[in-house]
């Protein structure tokens, strides 16, 4: 399988355990991941908190891209894939707009190549036991509470490949390569996302009850798909230090590819401890 | 609320179908079930809460909206869109409410949250990406120093090679640059620092 690949800002740098461990586990799985050429922030949640037209024009150029280059597009990030498809709607409905952006940026809307999120491809499209087929490492007492945060489901009738309330996706994924998701009810209830620079304290709040609902249902640790999510429930849990895992980063270890020590070493709550006690590493 | 808020010499009976125009959802429909307000993360620190912001907006309260903390303590998660039984999506109506405060010339009273999507929009427009660093360093001028209290978790990122030093610049940033230009800059002027 080969896919276009946009990365978003965050993979090369606060979350690049997640661009290293998506890298590795997409090789493994024989899915080929060819970066966009010259690719744009999408505006995350900036954008269309000050300009709506930026918020919507900024990803179109992504669009753009992904579309010369003639394949669908796997995303990592909830915000960047959601604002693609955003803007991937407008550019289908709103012609007046459509040909704007077509004089703007040089080329010829046709619709073809969407944009996917990761974890739809690597837990909704594969096949299960094609993934259990590679696990060396079975994540035995691993007990994962499988956090998918706000935008990654939602608004549905933009994503729509999963429950918005109740998505399963990730937790059937983690399954499959041995791990024992919990059930808990904090799956899709946000993190405070970006205002963890701005209002530090809100984030604090909110990461912490997830934090607690997750160990309150059992789990040792939490597994997300969003480098915001990940980062904001590494470094802002009060009274709790569950280990925050990428999903990427559990196939990885279940695999048995090189490189996970580095990518744990990039957490500030580190997992290892935990992952040694199970006889995972 | 305060019972001052409300004043019939404030109603604009124009505002419900401007609102409505502008962000695209149908705010009339809204018979305040509150269950926005009930899933919604950030209301307990809103001045008006979600269903209360619709509730206004019917009401003509458009001075008193604009002012609001509400419209910029909205993180766009999409819980009370996806849950209104009347199919009203609040994050678009937040996001316009903040579009129309900043063309009137509102102060933010959200200074931190204006002054990181300034410094976020300003890193974009330079390099064609986010670059942290300097987008950090942006941000700690015009918050007034309010990341300092972070100042520790950024040495440990820094420290863990979360966060790089060189920025990235795109190669047709004049791309970027023109879509910008497109959008104007009346969206981005006024505010609160």
């Amino acid at each position: 399988m080969k896919y276009s690949y946009y990365p978003g800002c965050t993979i090369g740098t606060t979350a690049v355990e997640y661009g290293l461990s998506t890298d590795a586990v997409c090789a493994a799985l024989d899915v080929e991941l060819i970066e966009l050429e010259d690719w744009n922030c999408c505006g995350a949640s900036s954008a269309h908190s000050l300009n709506h037209e930026l918020a919507l024009a900024l990803p179109a150029r992504n669009v753009a891209l992904a579309q010369a280059a003639g394949l669908d597009t796997v995303i990592p990030c909830p915000a960047c894939y959601q604002h693609s498809l955003a803007a991937d709607k407008r550019l289908r409905e709103d012609e007046n707009w459509r040909a704007e952006m077509e004089q703007l940026l040089g080329f010829q809307y046709n619709g073809q190549g969407r944009s996917r999120h990761l974890l739809e491809i690597l837990g909704g499209d594969l096949d299960k036991d094609a993934l259990a087929a590679k696990v060396t490492q079975p994540l035995k007492g691993l007990k994962v509470a499988c956090y998918y945060g706000c935008v990654l489901v939602r608004p549905p009738e933009l994503t729509g490949w999963d429950d918005p309330e109740h998505p399963m996706v990730m937790d059937r994924l983690l399954e499959a390569v041995g791990a024992e998701p919990v059930d808990w009810s904090w799956k899709v209830d946000c993190c405070g996302a970006s205002l963890t620079l701005s209002r530090s304290e809100v984030v604090v709040e909110l990461s912490s009850k997830l934090a607690e609902a997750a160990q309150e249902a059992g789990a040792n640790c939490i597994a997300c798909a969003c480098g915001i999510c990940q980062i904001n429930l590494d470094t802002r849990q009060k009274d709790t230090q569950i280990p925050v895992f990428y999903f990427t980063e559990l196939m990885g270890l279940a695999f048995g590819l090189p490189g996970t020590d580095k990518w744990f070493g990039k957490h500030m709550i580190d997992p290892r401890p935990l992952l040694k006690s199970l006889g995972l590493a | 609320m305060n019972d001052n808020d409300l004043l019939i010499r404030n109603i604009d009976t124009s505002f419900a179908e401007l609102v409505q125009e502008r962000s695209g959802e149908n705010v009339r429909r809204c018979y305040y079930c509150q269950k926005c307000t009930v899933g919604c993360p950030t209301a307990y620190v809103m001045d008006y809460k979600p269903a209360q912001v619709l509730k206004l907006i019917q009401l003509g309260q458009k001075d008193t909206l604009l002012r609001s903390t509400a419209i910029w303590l909205c993180v766009g998660c999409e819980t009370c869109g996806t849950r209104c039984p009347n199919e009203i999506r609040l994050a678009p109506v937040m996001d316009t409410l903040k579009y129309m405060a900043l063309e009137e010339g509102y102060a933010v009273p959200e200074t931190a949250v204006y002054a990181l999507h300034r410094s976020f929009m300003d890193s974009i427009k330079l390099w064609g990406r986010v670059h942290e660093a300097t987008m950090l360093a942006e941000y700690a001028l015009r918050s007034r120093g309010a990341i300092l209290s972070d100042l520790g978790m950024g040495m440990q990122l820094i420290l863990k090679g979360k966060i790089s030093f060189l920025p990235e610049r795109i190669k047709r940033l004049g791309e970027v640059r023109a879509l910008y230009k497109r959008a104007g800059s009346e969206s981005v002027k006024g505010g609160g620092s």
